[in-house]
């Protein structure tokens, strides 16, 4: 109940696909049961083609997205290149371990490619930083129980990017739809060597 | 609990909020005013723990104030204003004993001609909104405010819209909140009204 990562609740998802990566939220945030807003993105950018979905408690996913904002315009300026997810990974979590006894209660999740070889990269964490590199897909949020059912049933490896979006977006709604902390409406980036495309979904708004 | 509500129009922001000041099963008081005005343009409405609430919004409006003067009478804008009562709400969670206060701040941007509402509570949420309130009166208002609510609404029909709410309020609430103060964020500034 006073759980801090599932008081606003939200979900997120990455998936890969044939040289491109896909990353997607819910739009929700809710105070319990009582939905606040249904326009709380939950997917950030934070380098040319370097993204990140954060879950958890919306205080924490302010303040780590305006850390992560500050990091990187700080690594821009000394590389003078943006930043490499695999990189970025490695910040998120260096910068989760440095609160290990008290910890911000989210749960984010990275995608991108990287701009060198164009190779999909998708990783997760919990909440002090432990990275879980996948190959396939990660899961985050208050209904991650349900996208790891629906990403099981639904994934299929090397799709291409107009059948990834179908099926992150397929997977995505109808998880949230199982989920009472989830859902509102939902935002699907598709990112490929060449371009970053962005849709907002329209979903039930129960 | 007490009550805050807030609501954009076209032209401006409209805040509500209760005028008793309630201690366990006592009213102590029924013109209890829970605003202070941070600036020409920018109002905070507070409700939470007391003590707590007028502690931390007079602290808000003392540096929102030093900041008009240090940078020559340039005011911050609605979005800078909740962005530091943010910051100040989502460091303070983590202390020894945190704020226990729900915000909603009206304002109204001068530059871009926008009214603006932005709810934020006690653990460092923060969230622009249409229309938003804190506590109890969010569960009765909110379904009022989706069926009704418009964004092109005036004024008039805004404040239309505010007494259907504390009209339910009334019907609805165990407690008598002796009546609201309804103030009015817009290019104009800020000003109360007269509310029933």
């Amino acid at each position: 109940m006073s759980d801090p990562s599932s008081i606003n609740g939200g979900a997120a998802v990455a998936m890969v696909g044939k040289d491109c990566v896909a990353i997607a939220s819910d739009l929700r945030l809710g105070n319990q049961s009582l939905g606040v807003s249904n326009n709380f993105e939950k997917v950030f950018q934070f380098g040319d083609k370097t993204f990140l979905g954060l879950t958890g408690l919306a205080s924490d996913v302010t303040t780590l997205s305006q850390v992560f904002r500050l990091k990187t315009n700080l690594y821009k300026l000394r590389e003078e290149r943006s930043i490499e997810p695999q990189t970025f990974a490695n910040l998120v979590s260096s910068t989760l371990y440095e609160k290990r006894f008290g910890p911000y209660f989210i749960g984010p999740i990275v995608a991108g490619l990287d701009s060198k070889t164009d190779k999909p990269f998708i990783c997760g964490f919990d909440l002090i930083g432990c990275i879980d590199f996948a190959k396939d897909f990660i899961v985050s949020g208050t209904a991650s129980d349900q996208l790891y059912g629906m990403c099981e049933s639904l994934y299929e490896p090397n799709l291409e990017p107009e059948d990834l979006f179908e099926t992150i977006s397929q997977a995505l709604l109808n998880a949230v739809d199982r989920d009472a902390l989830s859902g509102w409406g939902c935002v699907v980036y598709v990112i490929t060597k060449d371009r970053v495309v962005k849709r907002v979904l329209r979903t039930r708004q129960d | 609990m007490d009550i805050i509500i807030g609501l954009t129009v076209k032209e401006g922001t409209i805040i509500a909020t209760s005028k008793a000041a309630t201690r366990g099963i006592s009213i102590l008081k029924d013109n209890d005013d829970k605003t202070r005005q941070l600036n020409s343009h920018n109002l905070i409405a507070y409700t939470g723990e007391s003590g707590d609430t007028v502690q931390f919004a007079e602290y808000i409006q003392a540096n929102i104030q030093l900041s008009t003067m240090r940078e020559n009478e340039i005011e911050l804008s609605p979005k800078a204003v909740a962005s530091f009562v943010r910051n100040q709400l989502a460091t303070s969670i983590r202390s020894r004993k945190p704020y226990q206060v729900n915000a909603l701040i009206g304002g109204y941007d001068t530059k871009t001609q926008k009214p603006s509402l932005s709810w934020v509570d006690y653990l460092g949420t923060y969230v622009e909104l249409p229309y938003g309130a804190h506590g109890y009166s969010a569960f009765y208002c909110t379904s009022l405010f989706d069926k009704h609510y418009r964004k092109d609404m005036t004024i008039d029909e805004g404040l239309k819209l505010l007494q259907m709410c504390v009209d339910e309020l009334n019907r609805r609430m165990p407690i008598d909140f002796k009546g609201v103060y309804v103030k009015i964020v817009d290019a104009e500034g800020i000003r109360q009204i007269d509310f029933n």
